[in-house]
């Protein structure tokens, strides 16, 4: 294989690593969003349990 | 039921991508004057056509909201933006890659390319208006307005190649342009775990946006006491 068809190769890494990586990011924020609405969930839980309401 | 079909939808999805990369790398030849970054064409034009479908969604639905006030569509909006902004992302920094072997440059400030980007500013823009508004439904009402005015760029994105002189290589899979059949295969063969990807992915987004809207309602009624 020439340095031509190397770095032709090394780019084409980049770009299914990019593909992922994004998809991957934005997957990482849908579980981060998922705990804090957890999170919230608990404080109402706590909050209702203290003024009776359970 | 519905996260185990998801989790189905997941491993189809991944399994069909494993063996459409191992085909691409092993079994398809390199294009005659691209070589092998070619491939990258059966990620960039996929992730653009998700792309694209999420915005005609988030219209549809943007509507749909406007005439019904359901805000189950606005749901669907923001989950299908979001989702859609993502591939656009993919869509771009594939090209730019891309861009950087064939032409020697990063970025070009080229018809389609210029509104591409323009197209990604104005949806990630929704979701910045959204973030500022803190009442639902008035949240709902000018964010589906915003959508519907940031749809206006896609037909202008997707034709830009075909109305102007671009840098950017012309269409080919409408048109005059021309594409070994095997090349066209993968690339609509690659488009439907990246679909399917879209849609476990909306449907995620879906069941947290109406969770977080009931806990806000929960909210609201307990601090109403």
């Amino acid at each position: 294989m020439n340095d031509a068809a190397a770095r032709n190769f090394e780019y084409l890494a980049y770009g299914l690593i990019a593909v992922w990586v994004i998809l991957v990011a934005y997957v990482l924020t849908l579980v981060s969003r998922e705990g804090k609405i957890r999170a919230q969930i608990d404080v109402l839980r706590r909050m209702m349990e203290d003024h009776g309401k359970l | 039921m519905k996260q185990k079909i998801l989790y189905a939808l997941g491993v189809v999805a991944a399994l069909l991508l494993t063996r459409n990369i191992w085909t691409m790398l092993t079994k398809l030849p390199d294009e005659a004057f691209q070589g092998a970054i070619f491939r990258i064409i059966f990620f960039h034009v996929p992730c653009a056509f998700t792309c694209f479908l999420c915005f005609f969604m988030t219209l549809i639905a943007a509507i749909a909201y406007l005439s019904t006030h359901n805000l189950k569509w606005d749901a669907f909006a923001v989950s299908a933006t979001e989702v859609g902004l993502a591939f656009g992302a993919a869509n771009l920094v594939t090209g730019m890659i891309w861009a950087r072997i064939i032409w020697g440059i990063w970025w070009t400030w080229d018809w389609r390319l210029t509104s591409m980007l323009v197209c990604w500013l104005l949806y990630a823009g929704y979701l910045v208006l959204r973030d500022a508004i803190e009442e639902p439904t008035e949240r709902a009402r000018l964010a589906a307005v915003m959508s519907i005015l940031s749809f206006s760029v896609v037909p202008f994105v997707f034709f830009s190649i075909k109305w102007f002189r671009t840098q950017h290589p012309q269409p080919v899979l409408y048109g005059g342009g021309k594409m070994d059949s095997a090349y066209r295969i993968m690339l609509y063969g690659n488009w439907v775990p990246i679909l399917l990807f879209a849609v476990i992915l909306i449907a995620i987004r879906m069941g947290q946006e109406r969770r977080q809207r009931e806990l806000d309602a929960l909210r609201r009624e307990i601090h109403a006491f």
